[in-house]
C-alpha cells in the first residue's frame, strides 16, 4: 500500500539528476525533502507526479506499476514554488477546477471548494481575479486546490521560498496544522525544501537529499542531532556547521594554536586526526575565550552572524540578540565543547553529543 | 526642455496624423466628383469647390449590363477565401504551434527550431518563386479559377505567420501551467483546450490579425491563379483601370476595400488592452 520507488535514475543532464533512488513512504505521514538547489528535489517529486519518467528504476503504489499510470489518472497534488494558478479563472474556478474535472456535482463542488478556501484562510476571495492577489494569497490558492483533491499523494516542491520573510513564518505554521488537521490519514505528503529550519519545524520523516542521491533519512531530531557525515551536517544546518580540523593530544583538542579540554562525549574518539563540528549557535562570546578577529557581521532577524578569522581558521557564530560589530574588531569566544561533534578524515559522524563514542 | 518636448511631440503626432489620413480624405472626396471635377484641376471641399454626387458608389452595386462594374461578388468571394484561409490556418497553426512549443520533435538533424523555420522559410522566399509551383500545382489539381484553390493557397500562407506568433506566445506560457492541469485530472487535449488555450487569447487574436490582413491584401496569387471565373476585390479594383480611368468609382471601392481592416483594427485594439497573462506566474 505504500509508495516505494526503487533505484529511479536518470542519464546525467544539467536539469536532471537522480541517482538510484529509492524510497519508501508510508500513508498519513509527512516527509520532508531537504537538499540544496540542484540536488535532484524537484524532480523526484515531478517523477513521483508523473510529469517526467525516470530512465531507469522501478515505482509502485496501491499495488499498482506507478510508472504506467498517466499523471492525470495518478489522483496526486503539486504545489510548485512558484504560484501556479489558472489565470483566467477566479479563485473559486480555480479551486474547482480538479473538482470539475472529476465530474463531481455542483453542490458537492461548492461545499469542498469552501471548505478548502476556509482552512488557507481565504473565506470572502472567491470572486477574487488570481492577479488581484499577492504572492501569498496566490499561493494559498494554489495549496487549497491542491488539498480540495484529497489526493493519495500530494507533493509541494518548495512552496514557501518565494514568499517574504514574515509570510513563510505564518504560512510554515498553517501547513503544519494544515496537514495535522486537514489531510486524511490515507494521504503522504512530501514536502521540499532547502532551509533546514523548515525541515526541522515541519518535523517529519526527512530525506536528505544531495547530487541525485539519498544521504540519510530519518527523523528530523535524528537528523539534525546524528548528521551521518560531514555533507549532511552542512545541508541540515543553516548557517552551515563549523568544520575545523583538529588534532586529539594526550587530554586536550588542539587546532592552529587553540586547545580545548576534551569533552566527555569525544574521550572514547580513537582518531588522532579528525573533523571537529561545532553549531554557529554552539559558539557564545566569552571574555576569557580565545581573541578573533571580525571578519563581516550580518544581522538577520534578531540575530547576528559573525564570520570571524583568526589565523587559517574561519568560523561562523550566530548571537541570539542584535549587536553591532565593526570590522576588525576584537572579539573573544568559548566554544561550548560539550555540543561538539567528531567526524573522521573521510567525513563520517564519528561522535556526537547525543550519542557518545564511535557510532 | 519639458515645454519643448511636448510641443514636439504633438507636433510630429499631427504631422503624422496628416500625413497618414490625407490620402483618405482625398479618396473620400473624390468618391463623390464627376469626370469635370477630377479634371477641372484641384479641388477639396464638397459644394462648395464642387457639386458632389453619389454615381462613383452607385457603379459599384450595378451589374455591368447596367453599365455598372459590380464589385459586391469580388468583395464577398475575398471575405469568404480570407476568412475561410484564416480559420483553417490558425487552427492548424495553433495546433502545430503548441506542439512545436511543449513536445520534442527529432528527425535525424531536424528539430523543433528546424520545423518552425521551414515554416517561416515559406514566407521569407519572394512570392514570385512560389507562383509558377502554386500555378502548376493547381492546374495538375484543376483548382485554378476557384475559390477553393485560393483558399488552398492562402492556407499555405498564412499558416507560416499563425506557427510563428503561435509558437512564441506559447512559448511564453509557463509550462508549469500545462503540468498543473495534468496533475488537476485533465488529459494532453484537454489540458490544451481548457487551459492553455483560455490563456492565449491574445496571441490568437495577433495572429489571426496578421492573418486576415495578409490575406486580405493579397493581389498578387489571386491575380496570378483566377481568371474569369473567379474574381478577388483587389483584383477588380486593379481592373477598374480602363481607357479612361473612373477616379471616383475607383475611390470608392478603395475605402470600402479597407473598411474590414479598419473594424478589425479597432477591435484587436480593445482586446489587446484588455488581455494579458500576469498572474500565471510571479
Amino acid at each position: 500500500m505504500n509508495l516505494v520507488g526503487e533505484n529511479l535514475s536518470y542519464k546525467l543532464t544539467e536539469e536532471l539528476q537522480l541517482r538510484k533512488i529509492s524510497f519508501n513512504f508510508e500513508k498519513g505521514k509527512l516527509y520532508t525533502i531537504l537538499g540544496r538547489t540542484l540536488s535532484g528535489k524537484t524532480t523526484l517529486l515531478k517523477t513521483i507526479a508523473g510529469l517526467l519518467m525516470p530512465d531507469s528504476g522501478s515505482m509502485r503504489f496501491e499495488d499498482k506499476n506507478f510508472l504506467e499510470i498517466p499523471v492525470w489518472k495518478r489522483n496526486i497534488a503539486m504545489v510548485y514554488q512558484q504560484f501556479i494558478n489558472y489565470p483566467h479563472l477566479n479563485v473559486f474556478e480555480n479551486i474547482a477546477f480538479p473538482l470539475k474535472q472529476r465530474g463531481l456535482d455542483i453542490k458537492k463542488i461548492n461545499d469542498e471548494v469552501f471548505k478548502s478556501l476556509k482552512l488557507v484562510g481565504l473565506e470572502g476571495y472567491e470572486k477574487r481575479k488570481i492577479q488581484e492577489l499577492s504572492g501569498g494569497q496566490q499561493q494559498r490558492v494554489s495549496v487549497a486546490r491542491s488539498l480540495v483533491k484529497n489526493a493519495k499523494i500530494l507533493l509541494l516542491d518548495e512552496p514557501l521560498v518565494n514568499l517574504d520573510y514574515k509570510l513563510r513564518e505564518q504560512l510554515r505554521e498553517e501547513f503544519k496544522n494544515i496537514f495535522v488537521n486537514g489531510l486524511s490519514k490515507e494521504s503522504i505528503v512530501i514536502f521540499s525544501t532547502t532551509d533546514p529550519r523548515e525541515a526541522m519545524e515541519l518535523n517529519g520523516e526527512v530525506i536528505v537529499l544531495d547530487e541525485g542521491r539519498v544521504l540519510q533519512v530519518g527523523a528530523a531530531k535524528e537528523i539534525f542531532e546524528n548528521p551521518k557525515d560531514l555533507k549532511v551536517a552542512a545541508i541540515s544546518n543553516d548557517p552551515p556547521m563549523n568544520i575545523l580540523k583538529a588534532d586529539l593530544g594526550s587530554n586536550k583538542i588542539k587546532f592552529e594554536d587553540i586547545e580545548i579540554d576534551i569533552p566527555n562525549h569525544l574521550s572514547k574518539l580513537t582518531n588522532k586526526n579528525f573533523n571537529f563540528g561545532i553549531r554557529a549557535s554552539d559558539i557564545e562570546l566569552n571574555d576569557n575565550g580565545f581573541e578573533f578577529e571580525v571578519e563581516l557581521a550580518e544581522i538577520s532577524g534578531s540575530e547576528t552572524l559573525l564570520h570571524l578569522t583568526r589565523g587559517n581558521l574561519k568560523i561562523i557564530t550566530s548571537i541570539e540578540e542584535v549587536m553591532d560589530f565593526k570590522i576588525r574588531d576584537k572579539v573573544k569566544i568559548n566554544f561550548k565543547s560539550n555540543r561538539a561533534y567528531a567526524f573522521d578524515e573521510v567525513g563520517n559522524l564519528a561522535s556526537s553529543p547525543f550519542r557518545g563514542g564511535n557510532v | 526642455m519639458g515645454k519643448l518636448y511636448t510641443f514636439l511631440k504633438y507636433f510630429f503626432i499631427t504631422v503624422w496624423t496628416v500625413f497618414v489620413v490625407a490620402p483618405f480624405l482625398w479618396a473620400l472626396t473624390t468618391s463623390f466628383k464627376d469626370f469635370n471635377s477630377v479634371n477641372g484641376g484641384v479641388t477639396y471641399i464638397p459644394w462648395v469647390d464642387f457639386e458632389p454626387n453619389l454615381e462613383g458608389w452607385r457603379v459599384l452595386i450595378k451589374s455591368p449590363a447596367q453599365g455598372g462594374v459590380d464589385i459586391v461578388e469580388p468583395y464577398f468571394n475575398s471575405l469568404f477565401v480570407t476568412c475561410t484561409a484564416s480559420l483553417v490556418s490558425i487552427i492548424l497553426g495553433t495546433l502545430s504551434a503548441y506542439a512545436l512549443s511543449r513536445y520534442t520533435f527529432k528527425a535525424g538533424p531536424i528539430k523543433n527550431n528546424d520545423i518552425t523555420f521551414f515554416f517561416i522559410s515559406q514566407r521569407i522566399m519572394p512570392p514570385i518563386v512560389l507562383s509558377i509551383p502554386f500555378f502548376l500545382f493547381l492546374g495538375a489539381v484543376n483548382l485554378l479559377d476557384s475559390l477553393f484553390g485560393l483558399i488552398v493557397v492562402y492556407i499555405v500562407l498564412l499558416m507560416p505567420i499563425a506557427v510563428w506568433i503561435m509558437v512564441d506566445f506559447f512559448n511564453k506560457v509557463p509550462r508549469e501551467i500545462d503540468e498543473t492541469a495534468l496533475i488537476d485530472g485533465c488529459n494532453p487535449y484537454q489540458a490544451f483546450y481548457k487551459v492553455v488555450l483560455p490563456n492565449s487569447i491574445p496571441g490568437l487574436i495577433v495572429a489571426g490579425m496578421f492573418c486576415i490582413i495578409f490575406g486580405w491584401i493579397d493581389f498578387f496569387f489571386a491575380f496570378i491563379l483566377t481568371f474569369t471565373e473567379v474574381q478577388l476585390l483587389p483584383v477588380k479594383i486593379v481592373a477598374l483601370n480602363s481607357s479612361i480611368t473612373p477616379w471616383w468609382s475607383l475611390s470608392a471601392s478603395a475605402l470600402v476595400s479597407v473598411a474590414p481592416l479598419i473594424v478589425v483594427a479597432f477591435i484587436v485594439e480593445r482586446y489587446l488592452s484588455k488581455g494579458n497573462l500576469s498572474g500565471a506566474i510571479k
